[in-house]
């Protein structure tokens, strides 16, 4: 009861002003406007600043990337650091004051969240009919502890990639999720500068009524990364985390994420789902809402269309339980790229392969979904542009229409 | 046939691959675009591997990506800002009105003027400092040279896209004029004088880095504020990747001072001549110089009074410099101004309608940006305890263009006479005496971490690489 109160500290955002150029990127960037200047400085609002690492790398001149551990009560003030022309000597903080520095404070590091790699166009609403989604409920600052409920390999032992099914609890505490959303899971432990590791966003597998129907729980589709993007060895820090926790662990997580990649509620809408890998995880998700609402007696009239690619059908996650999907539920179109004696296929040549069926749906009541790796996006674009020409559809204003009803979204990473 | 991947070698987010008679245009163009670059391009750089800063889209993580490339494959992209949903036309007399997505017919021709005078400047820079890798004093401020050049190669991208893709032939037409233009020459000049100016020497570079592109950074926000919405988006994005530009020129000069003021204190000596005679670069030089490079750069902002400036705003194809973020009715039609001239021997102020004096109001604004860094400068040199101040000189002292270009008016802003000017132009602008002793000082440093004598080295690199890291590899 007359404990002292603990100090709590917080590694506060700062600019040095003798580098600063004031050309005012950073408060331009800044997406919860904590930047702000006056004639002389340009300054971080300690109370705003959430440190989502936004401005760091477009700033031209490094001065924004200073980080000073203080007590929160004394922070410095957005009128103190106007009137600096040089930032103060950072005070030492003794190492044992430091250790009763909370969680929220060890995740503030100076690094940003993902965000989407897409470069085409996507829409910024969700579809009409979507349900409202929860977000940022939990966040890097006050996460949620969820329980590992299962940890399973879905591809083939005898193959190299490692893909996993993930399964998190989160008992009696309340985490609503929609089809399409994101959650964010924060590995412990600091990075080799001593920063704590940034976040890493999962779209979740799982539908809204939780991995097992009426559960709390929701289920990610994990690939452990050993290869970066060009190829070169290196190992993820949340994928590897993820992958080899044992059923029972805890976990931090964030969320959920995402207010607009969120599938249509009506049930006329149909769904055009094209994947690649991991990027399967919210098609599972819809898809499987879709078949709960057909085995509880709510047929749906809308049609669900799938073109998946993976190297091989021992590496497309889920591929046992999709090929059980009978065919007048799902269209399903798997295009894999490495089979010995077999010409690599992918996702754009069985769109053009099915170009009817395709450009049938496109002309109707339909919602497009793209994700997986940002190399698809071309090809996938260039067929879909195709279909479209070759059955007499505009792409170019389908495309727009369709972007600004909520009707076509692409997530690529 | 073409067999270059254009989707590819070309990173848009504008859907290029979807728009085959755009893709084709670029097509043609871009190889007039490298031969370009290997002609008019930084001097024998073509082999260097280059620590570059890459776009590869247009949010924060995105658009900053380092790597060492050589530079005729840097990947020029087309990158509009993202769209805002529901812009409007915000000012002029189609304010309220959704904003354009395609040239509005009546104003074709002033948007391709436009866009031209814009992306003319672009490749003019790049000619300009073609061979100033020569003379570079470090290998990180080589780097910093080369990636204003392939930043300046990329705003051309920008232009040339507008141009193909919003004008049609005539656009092509122009795309093909904006490389055949080259600074200096006699014939085909650039359009701007400015930009037809030499940029022989680094403390040169580094003014007009300063000080023109921050003309670049006022123009850029003017047509970002543009109801033409793909011209808005386009600027808005090329303005993030301006602010590398200023903030060379700024710690550049800031870095020369710097140096200059350590060899003054450690001497003991203030007199030019004897600060000359230990290798470091006199303060009345770069005041000089920069009396020269801010004079030049203010002319950019054309007449005092122009028609054009009104018709283009009312029209709302270019605003004013933070548009939105001023309080009043953005039709400025009662509005007042004042501009400068010349009554009963002495420089006056007089009141204009403000719509056509809004050159006049974006020189102002311009002008006030600058000076504030002048101000951090004179702080490197108070720290060192001297006594010196850089001033700017007054807006009216050595104009081409405008009402004052008729007259002389001294750095402080009195009227004079062609005798006084003739008697004192050396004290105020550079001398080739002045030129020569600075370009006797530029020798080629680029070992890693190594600095010529006469500027003192970075306070910190790039991307948090350390300043002795090996920013461009000499192959």
């Amino acid at each position: 009861m007359n404990a002292p109160e603990p100090i709590a500290f917080i590694r506060q955002h700062l600019i040095d002003p003798e580098i600063c150029i004031r050309c005012n990127t950073c408060e331009e960037t800044c997406p919860i406007d904590a930047i702000t200047h006056d004639s002389r400085n340009y300054v971080v609002d300690a109370d705003i600043c959430n440190a989502c690492g936004a401005c760091i790398s477009p700033c031209p001149t490094g001065s924004i990337d200073h980080w000073h551990t203080v007590a929160k009560s004394a922070a410095y003030s957005i009128d103190e650091q106007l009137s600096w022309d040089e930032l103060p000597v950072e005070q030492e903080v003794d190492a044992s004051v430091l250790d009763q520095v909370s969680v929220a404070d060890e995740a503030v590091a100076g690094d940003a969240v993902q965000t989407n790699a897409a470069t085409s166009i996507s829409s910024s609403t969700p579809p009409w009919s979507a349900a409202h989604p929860y977000v940022n409920l939990y966040t890097l600052k006050t996460p949620i502890t969820a329980t590992i409920a299962g940890n399973y390999r879905l591809t083939a032992p005898d193959v190299e990639s490692d893909i996993r099914h993930i399964v998190l609890d989160f008992g009696t505490q309340v985490f609503p999720i929609l089809e399409g959303q994101s959650i964010g899971i924060i590995p412990p432990g600091v990075d080799a500068n001593g920063k704590p590791h940034y976040m890493r966003m999962y779209s979740v597998a799982s539908p809204r009524s939780g991995e097992r129907d009426g559960y709390n729980n929701l289920s990610l589709t994990v690939k452990r990364v050993v290869v970066d993007h060009d190829g070169k060895p290196t190992v993820g820090v949340a994928s590897n985390y993820l992958c080899d926790l044992p059923k029972g662990a805890n976990v931090q997580v964030a969320g959920p994420f995402g207010v607009n990649y969120l599938m249509p509620n009506h049930p006329e809408a149909n769904l055009l789902m094209i994947c690649t890998g991991t990027g399967s995880a919210p098609m599972r998700a819809m898809t499987e809402h879709r078949r709960r609402l057909l085995a509880k007696g709510q047929s749906a009239s809308g049609k669900l269309m799938l073109f998946f690619g993976a190297r091989n059908s021992a590496e497309l996650p889920y591929f046992g339980p999709l090929l059980k999907l009978p065919a007048e539920f799902i269209d399903k179109n798997f295009a894999f790229s490495r089979v010995a004696d077999q010409p690599k296929t992918y996702v754009q040549d069985k769109i053009l392969e099915a170009g009817k069926a395709v450009a049938e749906l496109l002309a109707g009541d339909t919602y497009l979904y793209v994700c997986g790796l940002k190399g698809m996006e071309t090809g996938v674009m260039a067929a879909l542009t195709e279909v479209s020409a070759q059955h007499g559809l505009d792409w170019a204003e389908l495309r727009t229409k369709m972007v600004k009803e909520g009707r076509f979204h692409v997530e690529t990473y | 046939m073409s067999t270059i991947d254009y989707s590819d070698k070309i990173p848009n987010n504008v859907n290029l691959s979807e728009d085959k008679t755009l893709q084709r245009a670029l097509e043609h163009w871009q190889p007039n675009y490298l031969q370009w670059w290997n002609d008019m391009g930084p001097d024998g750089s073509t082999n260097h591997d280059v620590y570059l800063r890459t776009a590869i889209n247009v949010t924060p993580e995105g658009w900053a990506n380092f790597g060492h490339v050589k530079m005729p494959d840097y990947r020029w992209g087309i990158f509009l800002a993202q769209a805002e949903e529901g812009r409007k036309v915000n000012f002029g007399e189609n304010k309220g009105m959704n904003a354009w997505q395609e040239v509005p017919g009546e104003h074709r021709a002033n948007l391709r003027r436009m866009i031209v005078t814009q992306g003319d400047t672009e490749p003019a820079s790049v000619e300009q400092q073609r061979h100033l890798g020569l003379t570079a004093p470090s290998n990180y401020d080589l780097r910093n040279l080369f990636q204003i050049n392939v930043e300046e190669g990329r705003h051309l991208w920008a232009m040339v896209y507008l141009l193909h893709k919003y004008f049609g032939r005539d656009g092509r037409e122009e795309a093909e004029a904006l490389l055949q233009r080259n600074s200096g020459d006699q014939d085909k000049p650039r359009i701007l004088e400015a930009f037809n100016e030499e940029t022989p020497d680094w403390l040169a570079f580094y003014m007009f880095t300063y000080f023109t592109d921050r003309d670049g950074k006022f123009q850029l926000n003017a047509l970002a504020e543009s109801g033409f919405d793909p011209l808005s988006r386009t600027c808005r994005f090329m303005l993030t990747e301006e602010a590398h530009h200023m903030f060379v020129g700024e710690s550049g000069i800031s870095r020369i001072i710097n140096r200059t003021c350590q060899v003054m204190k450690e001497f003991g000596i203030e007199d030019p001549e004897q600060v000359r005679a230990k290798g470091v670069i006199d303060l009345p030089t770069i005041q000089r110089y920069l009396n020269f490079h801010f004079s030049v750069t203010i002319d950019l902002f054309g007449a005092d009074q122009s028609s054009n400036a009104a018709a283009f705003y009312s029209a709302g194809l270019k605003g004013r410099y933070e548009e939105m973020k001023r309080d009043d009715d953005h039709l400025l039609k009662g509005g007042q101004y004042r501009i400068l001239e010349v009554s009963n021997g002495a420089l006056v102020e007089r009141e204009v309608p403000m719509l056509n004096a809004l050159n006049e109001l974006l020189r102002d604004d311009y002008i006030r940006d600058s000076v504030a860094g002048v101000a951090r400068w004179n702080r490197v040199i108070e720290k060192a305890g001297l006594s010196f101040r850089l001033v700017t000189p007054h807006k009216a002292f050595n104009r081409h263009i405008g009402a004052m270009a008729e007259f002389k008016i001294s750095p402080e802003g009195r009227l004079i006479s062609e005798t006084q000017w003739q008697a004192n132009v050396g004290n105020w602008l550079p001398s080739e005496a002045d030129r020569a002793y600075v370009a006797s000082l530029m020798g080629r440093v680029i070992e890693p971490g190594k600095i010529a004598g006469w500027i003192a080295p970075p306070p910190i690199g790039i991307n948090r690489q350390p300043i002795d890291y090996e920013y461009v590899r000499f192959n």
